[in-house]
């Protein structure tokens, strides 16, 4: 039997403000447990919240990035459950009244466009989280991360296939970036991915039973475990066994999905307004001042790279997949002005050198735009051959010098007097006779040979262009 | 003349002019309660020593000229207010060694003002009851007899106004709690707007229904602490930035032209005739100061009890749940896994009314009731509201009894959760509706106890009630009047 696979995702990307939703501390990363605190994150007896209006600024920036319809006046809400990272015994949420609704964004797979609903976007606090330590055993509870402000995207059960959820996840995250509201890290899990899916015969219109995945701290991640979950209630089907609705834990290492909650087990978490807030209320000139304070969002940014720039729309799409990636190309492009060849290079040498596990990190690299373009320019005027280029630009890698300085102190410049050449031209025509009378007899293809000669003799630093030239002359004497 | 029996007014004129300390005052107030409050038991926690040091601060500050009237007097704190480093239970097993490691804002008001904080008054726990029988420390006495009730839940606020304890006390109210127990101790006591006073650092039992408001001996010292208290807290998203008016001021203007609209529902079955006569004398006297009373109907009057015990014990179900036994408040050291910690510490530390409203509460809130129970208690909440909207474009203020009755005797409807929600009939609506309230005396009963009128107002017409109380208080000439304390 043919099975359609139905997926929906829930994003929880945290917000890169300074401070917390609710109160003034830190959001910093990375301190002393339980330093980032105050009365209020701490849930002590007696405080209140009060909403941090960079997160509704934020949160009107995503809404209006994805096509949302924005709800002018929204409401907290309260999540009720006992847990010991959560110091209020609830979570303050929106629930039936979010900021943003009804929106979409367009995903590409294949070459195929499809437009993914989003249901709604909300705002809310993080929990903190607890530290367990085996041998005593104890658990400890740090509450830095309490109250840090969180967006929950949660998108219509739009997707098809595990390749389409990890395309859709890599878009909301490139806008995200484009937005500067998150800081996407996956590992620190500042960008988190639950996973709804089920199984369809193809053709039936109801949903079949799903199941919901959680801990897919990567892209990769993401469509593995989905791909594992879609065969594993697809051999169910075929069985004949049923589905059972549960939330499975994604076991990376083993590749696996464990039971971690039945429905059975499922909270009811008594959501109601919160009535230390009040509702939330948006107004024109607030959201067209937040819509003026937009950054170029990706697709925007492709169609321009395509329509100005004269790019093929497949090497657009790589180049602004990330804004720092594409902030990069166009830093260096005002240095060299050569977009294709430039782009070329980036998503091919560039690329290749910084590629990790989650995709390629700028951040690590110690050639600056300036630079690349820079070599790109030396490239372009024969300064140097495309080979020496390359050795360069290992070299630029490693160490972040100047291109000029990497050509200079490992002379590397590339020869182009003609007296000088033409002597190890004449050289090595004669000590290569054979090869001589098959050019004269028409098969050029043995010029490459001659070249390669040359570059060998010159550590590859003759002028190729002119190698050409000097051999073509003599051997035609 | 004992000092601990004067009012604020009186006491801050003999402090600026020196004739007295703050110290003496101070040791006046202690004194006191060091003679009735082993009959009392209005205070779950004294601060003797902060108290003096407060008061021998507050000296030096009036010997420099301070004219703040808070400056030097002695008050009560209902224990529902956090005081930093101060012992803060909430009546409350559960937060029995709780230190509050902040101020409330109306705390951080009072010490700046310069007032003496005596010490932390009883309560029924997490403000859950109408006679304060609900405390897992002390249950106060009615000071006018013994064996009353002073009401609740600010009751030994009330009982330590009453009985000189304090000059003045706080209280907060969410259902009555302030009004209730200041009618039945013969005091004045005023439940504010919502929104007009900062609930930072009021431990919340139902977060849209609380407001904190004073209790005291008379209207001029209710207008100098809600004055005090009142304004704008931006750490408090519901309080409201609206100018605060000069509400002593508000005091000197007569009640001519006024008008007192007297709600019929609130004149119905189960009134007792000693209280409806007393509320009655007051209409007159104030119709003999020039007001006119007009008869205006609260039609869903009859709905606020039902309304308020699904929506505050919804609230508290929520408010309630950061006592779990893992950062502060009681543990049950006994659990062994984290469900056993929290329920155990929660079985344990919390007593029988706490218990019953967060089960009533989280019931109300649960998936497939809160359209039945939660929604439609909202809506009428809406309902109660344009009653009053209504109402009061008619008329200045409504006017009506506090309580049915007196205060009845301890014990006697302890075992009768129903028949004491119902005792809230007549202020509840109040809070539903985000309305200033304030209940003064007019009269005692036959058997000694105090009946108290309660007069409504627009949100924000606080000054309409201090005008229209302080006018009935002048013709009553109840004050001064004290319990024997036998």
């Amino acid at each position: 039997m043919d099975f359609e696979t139905v997926i929906g995702l829930e994003v929880h990307a945290q917000l890169k403000t300074n401070s917390k939703i609710f109160c003034g501390c830190t959001t910093e990363f990375g301190r002393p447990p339980n330093t980032n605190t105050c009365p209020v994150c701490l849930g002590m007896p007696g405080v209140l919240p009060v909403l941090n209006r960079k997160v509704v600024e934020f949160a009107i920036k995503l809404g209006l990035a994805t096509n949302c319809t924005l709800n002018f006046r929204n409401q907290f809400a309260r999540k009720n459950y006992f847990y010991p990272d959560l110091p209020k015994g609830y979570q303050i949420s929106q629930f039936e009244l979010p900021i943003a609704e009804h929106g979409w964004i367009e995903i590409e797979v294949a070459g195929k466009h499809r437009k993914i609903g989003l249901t709604r976007i909300h705002m809310e606090e993080d929990a903190g989280k607890l530290v367990h330590d085996e041998r005593e055993p104890r658990s400890y509870v740090d509450l830095n991360r309490t109250g840090v402000p969180l967006l929950e995207i949660v998108s219509e059960p739009d997707i098809r296939s595990p390749e389409e959820a990890a395309a859709y996840l890599k878009k909301l995250h490139a806008i995200v970036r484009y937005l500067d509201i998150c800081d996407g890290n996956m590992q620190e899990g500042s960008f988190r991915c639950d996973a709804n899916i089920s199984l369809r015969p193809r053709g039936e219109t109801k949903f079949g039973t799903r199941t919901e995945l959680k801990n897919m701290n990567s892209f990769r991640n993401v469509q593995r475990g989905l791909e594992y979950e879609e065969r594993r209630q697809r051999d169910l089907l075929l069985d004949g066994e049923a589905v059972v609705q549960e939330t499975l834990l994604w076991d990376a290492d083993r590749g696996v999905t464990m039971s971690m909650r039945s429905k059975e087990e499922a909270h009811d978490y008594r959501y109601f307004p919160d009535p230390d807030l009040v509702p939330v209320v948006l107004d024109e000139a607030w959201v067209a001042e937040m819509k003026a304070a937009m950054p170029e969002l990706p697709h925007e940014r492709t169609k321009r790279f395509v329509e100005q720039l004269g790019l093929p729309e497949a090497d657009a799409e790589v180049l602004t997949s990330s804004r720092e990636l594409a902030d990069y190309f166009e830093q260096a492009l005002a240095e060299c002005g050569q977009a294709k060849k430039l782009g070329n290079w980036i998503m091919t040498e560039l690329m290749r050198a910084l590629k990790g596990e989650e995709g390629i990190d700028l951040s690590q690299c110690l050639v600056t735009p300036k630079q690349l373009g820079a070599l790109m320019t030396m490239l372009e005027q024969g300064t140097i051959s495309g080979k020496i280029a390359k050795t360069v630009f290992e070299e630029m890698m490693a160490t972040g010098k100047e291109p000029e300085a990497v050509v200079k102190e490992k002379n590397l410049v590339q020869m182009s007097d003609t007296g000088e050449l033409e002597a190890i031209v004449r050289e090595i025509i004669a000590a290569n006779p054979e090869q001589a009378q098959q050019f004269r007899e028409g098969k050029t293809k043995v010029m490459g040979f001659f070249v390669g000669q040359l570059m060998k003799k010159t550590g590859g630093k003759a002028n190729p262009q002119l190698a050409n030239e000097l051999f073509v002359k003599a051997l035609s004497a | 003349m004992e000092l601990a029996s004067l009012t604020i007014h009186e006491l801050h004129a003999l402090l600026v002019r020196r004739e007295i300390t703050a110290r003496q005052l101070t040791e006046s107030v202690l004194a006191r309660i060091a003679a009735v409050e082993g009959r009392v038991q209005a205070y779950i926690t004294l601060d003797r020593e902060g108290a003096l040091a407060q008061a021998e601060a507050a000296d030096q500050r009036l010997a420099a000229g301070e004219t703040n009237p808070l400056c030097g007097i002695p008050l009560a704190i209902k224990d529902v207010l956090c005081t930093k480093g101060l012992r803060t239970t909430c009546g409350s097993k559960i937060l029995e060694n709780f230190l509050p490691p902040y101020d409330a804002a109306v705390i951080e008001k009072f010490k700046a003002a310069g007032a003496v904080l005596v010490g932390k008054a009883s309560m029924d726990e997490f403000a859950m009851g109408s006679s304060n029988e609900n405390c897992a420390y002390t249950v106060p006495r009615n000071p006018w007899r013994l064996d009353a009730i002073c009401g609740g839940s600010s009751g030994g606020s009330a009982a330590a106004v009453a009985a000189d304890e304090c000059i003045a006390a706080l209280g907060s109210d969410t259902g009555g709690s302030i009004r209730q127990p200041a009618s039945h101790c013969g005091v004045v006591g005023i439940k504010p707007t919502y929104g007009r006073v900062s609930r930072y650092g009021l431990l919340a039992y139902a977060s849209s229904l609380d407001q904190v408001g004073p209790l005291t001996k008379d209207v001029r010292d209710a207008a100098i602490m809600l004055q005090a208290i009142s304004g704008h807290d931006q750490r408090d998203s519901t309080s409201i930035n609206a100018p605060v008016p000069d509400y002593t001021a508000a005091l000197v203007e007569g009640v001519a032209g006024m008008k007192i609209g007297i709600p019929k529902e609130y004149f119905g079955a189960g009134l007792d005739p000693e209280v409806e006569a007393a509320v009655r004398n007051a209409i007159r006297q104030l119709e003999a100061a020039g007001a006119e009373a007009v008869e205006v109907s609260l039609p869903h009057t009859e709905y606020g009890v039902a309304a308020y015990y699904i929506i505050a014990p919804a609230e508290a179900s929520s408010n309630l749940a950061r006592y779990d036994g893992v950062r502060f408040g009681y543990r049950d050291l006994a659990a062994d896994t984290l469900h056993d910690m929290f329920c155990q510490s929660r079985s344990q530390g919390f007593g029988p009314e706490v218990k019953r409203r967060i089960i009533i509460g989280t019931y109300a809130l649960s998936s497939g009731y809160y359209d039945a129970y939660y929604k439609k208690a909202s809506q009428v909440r809406t309902l109660i509201v344009e009653d009053f909207t209504k109402a009061l474009a008619q008329c200045d203020a409504l006017l009506s009894p506090v309580a049915p009755t007196p205060a009845w005797r301890l014990g006697e409807k302890a075992s009768d959760p129903l028949a004491m929600y119902l005792s809230d009939a007549l202020t509840i609506p109040t809070n539903l509706a985000g309305l200033p309230g304030i209940s003064v005396p007019c009269g005692l009963s036959t058997a000694g106890l105090p009946i108290g009128v309660q007069l409504q107002a627009a949100p924000f017409a606080e000054e309409k009630l201090l005008r229209l109380a302080f006018n009935l208080e002048q013709r009553l000439d109840l004050v001064g009047k004290k319990p024997a304390l036998a």
